[in-house]
């Protein structure tokens, strides 16, 4: 099937940074070590000269994306963001892939606006495509135990849905080794796959696993120290290049599985490599910490037999190397 | 060549040179993993081994300085260290109950002298009498041999005398002398290390066996290696396991790109195929990391080493797997593969099996034959 969809053997890379714009977030998801309270010490919201820094570096060495994701920050308003993404364009020719779906629903709801108009807002201010984040299982027997305070199912399709039909492009994760039950995967591929039959929006689809350190959940999942194991993340990529046959790319994520894993994905049905990812603190909370860097990507896809090439945010080739 | 080489596999069948070289250059690490898997199924019943052990390093002071080794020392250098006898035994004092094996290697020392181990042993096998004693790398004791001036022979009778159980496999790096000349020039021939470890096995020291990949050798070289070791095994039956380890190329002078993971299952599942006289292949964690260990599981590996409270060799070089492992975690990693978790001691004696599957898989044929004790019985 991988080869059938993308025949030269060629995997994907995109040069890209992860801005977190605050940590700040009310939702309190048992699986997330990054989070802080309003008050927390730790608490952040990052500056606009940090950003446009982060931006400029990015620049640099040769990114085309930021991918730019917070948390659910109870003191900030729609103008924010709107501010945030006017002053980051005027600036830069770079593509903003940002706000997962539940920072879209609840920016709207503090807006007062629904998730359509939101979304008008954010593009015509700015943002280009939207990542898949914040999907974890699509079940909501699922989403009750991991994030009970989070959008549910139907809302996450919605924004998507939303955001298809405004002509903005997006990716699908998925987060699995939990609680979740072969079921629950198959309810989440499925409804994946049915909206991507209405609307054609997605681009990518991203399963990756359940980091347990550092997180409430990790202190109860207490059977499974490690979190979901290698042969059942490689199950998982094969499961669903075969079910999600109207998705034309599945990413392979090194860096929740290493770059050996993701390697070894290659083989299973995953025919991208994900970003080069200049920064990723959410899952370096959660203790992990595979260190790549743009070349040690390209070597990595090229000690695993395949032909690298650097790709925009919409999967188009910008260059084979 | 490939139908053939399946065919052959499913009969239970030697692989030839050029066959185990087929499978190296073969795209579909699908069937590779398939057959490995047969044939690990095949001996260890759907088992997985893992073991409570713990490494300590006795010294990193060493006079070889071997290009691609990133914990070595010169004396007086930042980071240089040397353990007593008294600090060895404090370090197992602190160890956990159910310690079964004591992993311990460490570079040529310049100055401690030969009866300095032995006494190291004496007293580490009098205060643990049931901890198996898996010491000193070939190197090391072709060193012995040298500042004892004792012949091979005679060290390991005297190794073996105070409390040496076992010996790694460490320093078989790769055989082949052109790279191995290239390599580590620094060190002992392949033509030495084979004896050592054959002198050993004909003295009753059990012990396994390395290779080094992923560096400048080519696929032959490895097949090389593995042949070269599957002979020495038909005439002594005294290897317990092989165990294939992943270049890390950081802080070593030797660059160059890292083995890939698919490179890593490949290499593991031919060698289970191709070492058809191994009763084990290990998946070393600590260098594969705790994943790609899992699906090794399913390539062919049929022992993931152990709980290692301490592994300074691979984290110098940069290995980003943590430090050690619960035994808990190593339970869980081996389940998720769908094998069942056994923990065994030094010797491969089984001491807790977890899991139904096995009652269910015990009738399925009798215990493998010891071929160790079935070798020496014929000598
Ligand atoms: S996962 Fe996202 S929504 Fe949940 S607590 Fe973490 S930052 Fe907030
Ligand atoms: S590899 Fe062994 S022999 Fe070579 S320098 Fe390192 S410790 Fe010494």
């Amino acid at each position: 099937m991988r080869k059938r969809l993308h025949p030269e053997g060629v995997v994907t890379f995109v040069v890209d940074r992860n801005i977190n714009y605050t940590n700040v977030c009310i939702n309190r998801c048992r699986f997330c070590a990054y989070y802080r309270g309003p008050d927390s010490p730790e608490a952040f919201v990052l500056g606009r000269d940090e950003l446009f820094r982060k931006i400029e570096e990015t620049l640099e060495e040769g990114g085309t994306q930021i991918l730019l994701q917070g948390g659910l920050h109870p003191g900030l308003d729609l103008s924010f963001y709107l501010e945030m993404l006017r002053s980051i364009k005027e600036r830069f020719d770079i593509n903003i892939h940002g706000f997962s779906p539940p920072e879209i629903h609840y920016i709207a709801g503090r807006a007062n606006l629904t998730v359509g108009e939101t979304l008008q807002s954010l593009r015509d201010a700015g943002l280009d495509s939207i990542p898949g984040g914040g999907a974890e299982i699509l079940s909501d027997r699922v989403r009750q135990v991991l994030s009970p305070r989070k959008i549910r199912s139907a809302e996450w399709l919605e924004v998507m849905e939303e955001a298809h039909r405004l002509g903005m492009r997006t990716t699908a994760t998925m987060m699995f080794g939990s609680v979740e039950g072969p079921e629950d995967i198959v309810e989440h591929l499925d409804a994946l796959r049915g909206l991507q039959d209405r609307t054609g929006g997605f681009t990518a689809f991203i399963p990756w696993s359940f980091q347990p350190k550092n997180t409430e959940l990790g202190e109860t999942v207490q059977d499974r120290p490690l979190g979901a194991g290698g042969a059942e993340y490689l199950r998982i990529v094969a499961v669903s290049r075969l079910y999600l046959d109207n998705f034309p790319n599945i990413q392979a994520s090194w860096v929740t599985q290493g770059i050996k894993m993701a390697q070894v994905a290659l083989r299973f049905g995953a025919n991208d490599f994900g970003s080069t990812m200049i920064e990723e603190n959410v899952v370096r909370a959660a203790g992990v910490s595979y260190r790549a860097s743009r070349r040690g990507i390209v070597d990595a896809i090229r000690s695993a037999g395949f032909k690298p090439a650097q790709r925009d945010t919409h999967y188009n080739i910008i260059r084979r190397l | 060549m490939l139908g053939r080489i399946e065919q052959k596999v499913l009969r239970g069948g030697r692989l030839t040179p050029e066959e185990a070289l087929a499978l190296f250059e073969t795209d579909d690490i699908h069937l590779l993993g398939r057959l490995a898997d047969t044939a690990a199924e095949r001996r260890s019943r759907g088992r997985a081994y893992f073991v409570q052990n713990r490494h300590i390093n006795h010294t990193n002071l060493c006079l070889n300085r071997c290009r691609f080794c990133a914990f070595s020392r010169s004396k007086g250098e930042r980071g240089a260290f040397e353990l007593s006898t008294e600090e060895v035994l404090e370090r197992l004092e602190g160890s956990p109950e159910g310690l079964s094996e004591l992993h311990m290697v460490g570079g040529l020392h310049p100055e401690w002298p030969f009866e300095h181990y032995l006494e190291l042993l004496r007293a580490v096998k009098e205060r643990f009498p049931r901890l198996g004693i898996k010491a000193f790398t070939a190197v090391e004791v072709d060193h012995f041999s040298r500042i004892s001036g004792l012949s091979l022979r005679e060290t390991l009778a005297r190794l073996k005398e105070s409390g040496l159980d076992l010996m790694p496999g460490g320093g078989a790096e790769i055989f082949s002398e052109g790279v191995r000349k290239r390599l580590c020039p620094e060190k002992i021939t392949a033509e030495r290390w084979l004896e050592v470890h054959r002198t050993a096995h004909e003295l009753g020291i059990r012990t396994n066996a390395t290779m080094l990949y992923g560096h400048i050798e080519s696929y032959a070289d490895r097949v090389d290696h593995m042949i070269r070791l599957r002979r020495l095994q038909d005439d002594t039956g005294g290897f317990q396991a092989f165990i294939p380890l992943s270049y890390h190329p950081f802080n070593t002078e030797i660059r160059g790109g890292r083995p890939s993971g698919i490179d890593d299952l490949r290499t593991i599942a031919v060698s289970r195929l191709v070492l058809d006289n191994f009763d084990h292949i290990k998946a070393y964690w600590v260098m594969l990391g705790e994943k790609l260990t899992q699906v090794a599981l399913l390539f062919g590996a049929d022992d993931i080493d152990g709980t290692v409270v301490e592994e300074k060799i691979t984290h110098a070089a940069g290995a980003l797997t943590s430090e050690g492992l619960t035994r808990e975690a190593l339970i869980g990693l081996i389940r998720g593969a769908g094998k069942v978790p056994v923990e065994r001691d030094a010797f491969y004696r089984e001491l807790n099996l977890y899991g139904d599957r096995y009652e269910d898989r015990q009738g399925d044929g009798a215990e493998a034959p010891d071929r160790f004790r079935t070798a020496r019985a014929r000598q």
